[in-house]
């Protein structure tokens, strides 16, 4: 039974079993390989995406869970890579191996979504579900103050 | 010289790479026409410029988040005298003949490779100079570089460099050693923190790592493997596997008994990583253990307390006499202490991707170490090292887990086996359950203070894992290991007890444990002492000198001192006033060429939730820090990973398997536990710049361990914290 939801602003029908977790239907369906494998329990973060602007762990939620749903992952954050948190990460030279920053941005996008000036605490408690194996943290909370002084970009 | 690349070549390098150029829009090109666009100024395997400018420098090494795609070019461009904005960097395929050793291992790459990248980069800049001069008939020496292009002052005249490219190619090549290099004052790059290359792809979500490899036709595979090490595949039930949606193929892959090649197995390819996993829970296996299912963690402990209460296998050094000074001391300590075995736990799990084909394989791989994967490939697989086509791809997160190519053997005996490429994914389980792990140790210490509170004795008898009489992998310890060398009379002692888990290299490897165990014992003898912690550790430092044997540097006391003295005046050691309830330790480690010193403020709740404030850190890397947006990057890092390691982190053996298999029960730092203040200062010292991956990590956990004890009294001998009843708070 095909499954349709909306993919980076995209109407998308896909045919596969309906018990595939979103994660490998980005990764091995739909070639788009910004959304990241970790643990495949809800541990790490990494494979963090937007399901109706909620960051949720696509690992977690079996295709059919996001029928009829708008899903945003990191290639879709924005058209250029000009959101907020995608300069701020640039701006502080965030990344050291670079392989949770997709989950920690779509995670951070979300916060600064419903908080868009978030406290140390706001951020730790948001954050708290992605980890970061290299320990970038200390310039995660700083990326995420300057993201919420940015202008928001063109999406 | 001419071009070793060709045109189409070229291009086709080039697309592959992308990243486009950023030209600075301010300069108007002089004149490049009549240069035919194949000319190509390559001068050596770093550095190509063609004739429209185009600056490509090459980055040799595995990137496994230390930075090193970018430090290397940083070197090459700072001689080469171009913008940092004006390049592009390009990753190299795995080709020693061409560009040396390429490994991401033991902090070496800067060490190694400082002067002969600035070399490389000043090479090609003197042949542009020489171009420049010989086109306009003037003297060399009137000439001058800056931001790519060659400027002739009396003249008035300047050429970019690809407008020289053609030119540039038949100049002689002059010798490497002997090039004038830059004044350190002068540096424009070298120095400035320049963000990591691959940033903009990286919060883009491009596929840059292994994982995102894809090749035309390839399958998804799983490996099953004994979850006891060394086991093998005895009878499987493939048939039923075959029958489950979306597997292709199901087959029985036969190993040896490297622990660090190929093992036996079982491999599953799908038409997706999730079909090939969701079949493995369905697979059958009926394995033979093999003798390791007699080995746990309990028991090697057992076995460490009775080698212990006997006597040493053998004895690494012998200064003075201990017993005696033991003896003679005012006040004596006694302690046993001990660490787990430690998993790697690398976000991005192993995987590789290979073709075979006509003989001729082709390997996608996130290694540290790509050519000794190639020497396993080759031999296991009955191929030559040149049938052998290795990219490097980024690795996330490598911490020493990828020196081993374990997942390269399997991804290219399974796709030959298979008949079609095949993208090999482990499970996170399969990490956890398949490392090479830090190994456990065990160290029974005595130690003696005399009256005036002055370190005289110690004494280490430290019970390893190893076959006959020598150390498995990583699990040793060497015969000047500090305070060796600082104290009369210090003895150092070795039993060793078969293992049969397979052990390697984790971050700072040795130091990660003996640092622990040597500035938590040193500690106890300074309250032993009744003396400061920190100055009982300057006084044992004792005057700035340089600590030879046989003619060898072991230990330059003025180096430690330095970061010493700097971390107590940056923390306020000693005369600033802490809060109620917060305590601070301190602890030193030379590892790495670095010399590293660190004080940690730590608060502790009724329930033992240990909270940590403040990390300050002093770190002595040489005279330079080539990248220092990235090196307080690497020393933040390599602290939080250090707190993971002492908090929680403990690999357990039971019936020669591995307990734990996900981050719930092999926990890492997370964001509201890691400490808010991380202060990182470097000490410079007129010595050549070294690396910065793993030396920062030793000093912390016994700095914490410290500080623990400054507020609660409770002195911690052995890991992981949540073993005494500790937490991350």
């Amino acid at each position: 039974m095909p499954v349709s939801f909306t993919l980076n602003g995209k109407r998308t029908t896909i045919d596969v079993t309906p018990k595939m977790p979103l994660l490998w239907v980005l990764r091995d369906v739909l070639d788009l390989k910004g959304t990241k494998y970790g643990c495949g329990a809800g541990l790490c973060g990494a494979c963090t995406v937007h399901l109706d602007g909620v960051a949720v762990r696509s690992c977690q939620i079996p295709l059919e869970g996001a029928a009829g749903k708008r899903v945003t992952t990191i290639e879709g954050l924005s058209v250029d890579g000009t959101h907020p948190v995608q300069r701020a990460w640039e701006a502080a030279d965030v990344p050291q191996c670079g392989y949770c920053q997709a989950g920690q941005l779509m995670t951070a996008a979300a916060l600064l979504a419903s908080t868009p000036t978030p406290t140390d605490d706001e951020i730790d408690e948001a954050m708290e579900g992605n980890l970061c194996r290299c320990a970038t943290y200390t310039r995660i909370r700083a990326a995420i103050h300057q993201a919420a002084t940015l202008p928001k970009g063109a999406r | 010289m001419t071009a070793a690349l060709d045109r189409r070549e070229f291009l086709k390098v080039t697309a592959l790479v992308g990243g486009g150029l950023a030209i600075g829009s301010w300069w108007q090109p002089v004149d490049a026409a009549g240069l035919p666009l194949a000319d190509v100024f390559e001068p050596n395997a770093f550095i190509r410029i063609t004739a429209d400018s185009a600056i490509t420098i090459v980055s040799k090494n595995p990137e496994i988040g230390q930075g090193i795609k970018t430090s290397l070019p940083m070197l090459v461009a700072e001689e080469l005298d171009v913008a940092w904005t004006s390049i592009t960097v390009e990753q190299a395929m795995s080709d020693p003949a061409r560009y040396g050793s390429q490994v991401a291992g033991g902090s070496t790459a800067t060490p190694a490779h400082y002067d002969s990248m600035r070399q490389a980069g000043a090479v090609a800049r003197q042949m542009l100079l020489a171009a420049a001069a010989a086109t306009w008939g003037v003297p060399e020496s009137e000439c001058t570089t800056k931001d790519g292009m060659v400027r002739h002052t009396g003249s008035k005249r300047a050429m970019r460099y690809g407008a020289l490219a053609a030119k540039a190619a038949t100049m002689p090549v002059p010798d490497a050693k002997t090039v004038r290099l830059k004044d350190p004052k002068d540096f424009t790059v070298i120095g400035t923190a320049v963000p990591g290359v691959d940033n903009p792809a990286i919060v883009r979500g491009k596929p840059l790592f292994g994982i995102d490899v894809t090749v035309p036709g390839m399958l998804y595979a799983v490996y099953q493997k004994c979850p006891v090490f060394g086991g093998t595949v005895v009878t499987a039930d493939l048939d039923a596997v075959r029958a489950l949606p979306g597997v292709k193929q199901a087959f029985v892959v036969n190993g040896g008994t490297n622990l660090a090649g190929l093992l036996s197995g079982v491999a599953i390819l799908a038409d997706s990583w999730w079909a090939a996993d969701e079949a493995r829970k369905q697979l059958k296996v009926t394995w033979a253990e093999g003798p390791t299912a007699a080995q746990s963690s309990t028991g090697f402990a057992a076995q460490a307390a009775t080698l212990a209460a006997g006597t040493a296998q053998r004895t690494l050094r012998q200064d003075g006499d201990v017993g005696a000074a033991l003896t003679g001391a005012a006040q004596t300590v006694e302690a046993a202490y001990s660490y787990p075995f430690l998993a790697h736990a690398t976000l991005e799990p192993m995987n590789c991707t290979a073709r075979v084909v006509d003989g001729k394989v082709e390997i996608w791989a996130p290694s540290q170490n790509p050519q000794s994967g190639r020497q396993l490939v080759a031999q296991t697989l009955g191929v030559t090292a040149a049938d052998i086509t290795i990219h490097m791809t980024r690795v996330g997160g490598g911490f020493g887990r990828r020196l081993n190519n374990d997942y390269m053997v399997e991804a290219a005996a399974i796709a030959k086996q298979a008949g079609v490429p095949v993208k090999l994914l482990w499970s996170r389980a399969d990490d956890i359950q398949h490392d090479f792990y830090r190994p456990a140790g065990f160290h029974f210490l005595k130690g003696g203070v005399d009256a005036a509170g002055k370190l005289v004795a110690w004494q280490n008898h430290f019970v390893s894992f190893g076959e006959g009489q020598g150390f498995v992998a990583s699990a040793n310890i060497g015969a000047t290991e500090f305070p060796a060398l600082f104290i009369p009379n210090y003895r150092l002692q070795s039993s060793v007890m078969p293992l049969g888990v397979p052990t390697g290299f984790l971050r700072a490897p040795g130091s990660n444990a003996l640092a622990f165990v040597a500035q938590s014992f040193l500690d106890e003898l300074a309250h032993a002492a009744k003396r400061d912690p920190l100055q009982f550790r300057l006084d044992l430092l004792g005057p700035p000198r340089v600590v030879e044997e046989n003619g060898r540097t072991i230990y330059d006391a003025g180096r430690m001192r330095g970061v010493l003295e700097s971390v107590r005046q940056r923390s306020g050691w000693g005369t600033r006033a802490l809060p109620a309830g917060h305590g601070l330790g301190v602890a030193f480690h030379f590892s790495h060429r670095g010399y590293f010193a660190e004080v940690v403020e730590a608060s502790v709740s009724a329930d033992r939730g240990v909270r940590v404030h403040g990390v300050w850190v002093a770190g002595d890397i040489g005279r330079q820090v080539v990248n220092p947006s990235n090196a307080v990057n690497q020393v933040q890092g390599s602290v939080i990973d250090g707190l993971s390691e002492a908090f929680g982190q403990e690999i357990t053996v039971v019936g020669g398997r591995v307990q734990q298999s996900n981050f719930d029960d092999f926990p890492l730092m997370r964001i509201p536990q890691a400490p808010k203040v991380i202060d990182v200062h470097f000490v410079t010292s007129d010595v050549g710049p070294t690396g910065l991956g793993e030396p920062a990590l030793p000093p912390v956990v016994p700095a914490l361990c410290n500080a623990i004890f400054a507020v609660t009294g409770t002195r911690i001998r052995s890991l992981p914290l949540t073993r005494q009843g500790f937490h991350s708070a």
